[in-house]
């Protein structure tokens, strides 16, 4: 379906990465595969680090560093938003949504508009509309949206095709009104008739925890997961990436009456360097339009990855000037969502770590 | 320059890819073996194969990765 926005922008950014930090060298021997085939993996997916939480680090944990942060410095009012939205897979408790857990811990206003998205990878698309929207109503001038996740805690250490990429994360991003009513364009669509592709498949009510879900087996291809660990069809997710996201990106240049080379940047969710190569080279897009570094950072953090991308290698540019950007968002669900808009200049676009060290 | 064999035993010393019919069946290539493949196939042909093309019956076995080849120009 395609969307149209107008009068809304993105104010600021922070990202929030734990502190813990694990190279890939270190990991291989917990898999069982000769670490030649381990380290042809590295050269061709980009693994090389990865930030992940220490012991029983939470959402919220993560989200209130990050506000506080902003607060201590200015850079946002405790009562200087009306809307938070939190986008996550994996949130602190199955009731309440972990975005009252923060509203809360925070001392937050209760004229707050609290509300939490189950969307992965296309997720910080879905926040950025689910803000748009809740922008029209007057009682809310500012929307706070958290994207983050802490995946480690649910796949196995022992899975080659999912633990080495996978990074935890936060990013708080506000959005707010624009004088410039320009239309913003964006297309999405939803496929749940491939949801198996990216699945926690048990922990839920349909297959809860047990003992028997918690016993790892070893599949096919030599990987050690259980049924309470993310299993991602790594195939599937490669086909359905290459080969619906560039006619999705065509189909919304085409829609907003524009063309490639009018775009100052490319920030597609980075799911691994080689995936991201090749959709550049499909779409003929030049790499130093389209950040492919996040996952050899930081890991792939599911919807913390596109606002990583731009605060890791635009952040100067983005706080100085307006760039024209094209968010590219895509995993499970499946889920595949494009938007084209103004971006910047910023108040703030900072990073930190969890914890903060001072 | 190197063959398709070449390269495949590159990926996987442990096999012969000459005496198989059907590299997934056997358990000689996993899927990310498919893309370490694709990475040596660009390089060494100087080529674009598609991320869309990388299926797994592109690759099932010798006469497969060579149709696949002579798409983007190249005998091998």
């Amino acid at each position: 379906m395609k969307l149209v926005f107008h009068g809304k922008r993105i104010e600021g950014l922070l990202t929030v990465l734990p502190a813990n930090e694990r190279l890939f060298v270190d990991e291989m021997d917990q898999f069982d595969f000769p670490r030649g085939r381990s380290l042809k993996l590295k050269e061709v997916m980009g693994y090389d680090r990865h930030r992940l939480v220490d012991g029983d680090v939470c959402v919220s944990d993560l989200a209130v560093a990050g506000f506080e942060h902003l607060f201590a410095q200015g850079l946002l009012d405790r009562d200087g938003f009306d809307a938070l939205i939190v986008v996550t897979q994996t949130p602190d408790h199955l009731m309440p949504a972990t975005s009252f857990v923060i509203q809360g811990r925070l001392g937050l206003k209760q004229d707050l508009f609290c509300l939490d998205i189950n969307q992965g990878c296309a997720g910080f698309l879905i926040g950025l509309y689910e803000a748009f929207m809740l922008l029209e109503q007057p009682a809310i001038r500012r929307v706070a949206l958290l994207n983050a996740d802490v995946m480690s805690r649910k796949v196995s250490p022992r899975d080659r095709n999912s633990y080495p990429l996978i990074g935890d994360a936060a990013a708080i991003t506000l959005i707010g009104q624009s004088d410039d009513n320009a239309p913003i364009h964006a297309n999405l669509k939803m496929d749940g008739r491939r949801r198996e592709a990216l699945m926690i498949p048990a922990g839920g009510l349909r297959e809860p925890s047990s003992e028997e879900t918690r016993v790892a087996h070893t599949d096919a291809e030599g990987n050690l997961r259980a049924r309470d660990d993310l299993v991602m069809d790594g195939s599937a997710v490669f086909n359905f990436v290459q080969t619906e996201v560039p006619p999705m990106i065509e189909a919304l240049l085409a829609s907003a009456g524009t063309h490639m080379a009018v775009v100052d940047t490319f920030l597609f969710h980075q799911p691994n360097r080689f995936m991201l190569q090749k959709l550049a080279e499909k779409l003929q897009i030049p790499c130093e339009k389209m950040p492919s570094n996040v996952v050899e950072h930081f890991g792939n953090s599911s919807g913390v990855t596109i606002p990583l991308a731009l605060a890791f290698n635009l952040r100067e540019r983005v706080c100085r000037e307006t760039l024209t950007a094209v968010f590219g968002g895509f995993g499970v669900g499946l889920t595949w969502s494009s938007l084209l808009m103004p971006l910047g200049p910023l108040a703030f676009c900072e990073m930190i770590d969890y914890p903060q060290v001072n | 320059m190197k063959s398709i064999l070449d390269i495949l035993s590159g990926i996987r010393p442990e096999f012969d890819f000459a005496a198989s019919q059907d590299y997934l069946a056997d358990g000689m290539l996993d899927s990310f073996d498919m893309l370490a493949l694709v990475s040596d196939l660009d390089r060494t042909f100087s080529i674009r194969i598609e991320g869309s093309e990388i299926l797994p019956e592109n690759f099932r076995n010798l006469a497969a990765i060579q149709a696949l080849l002579a798409k983007h120009g190249v005998t091998a």
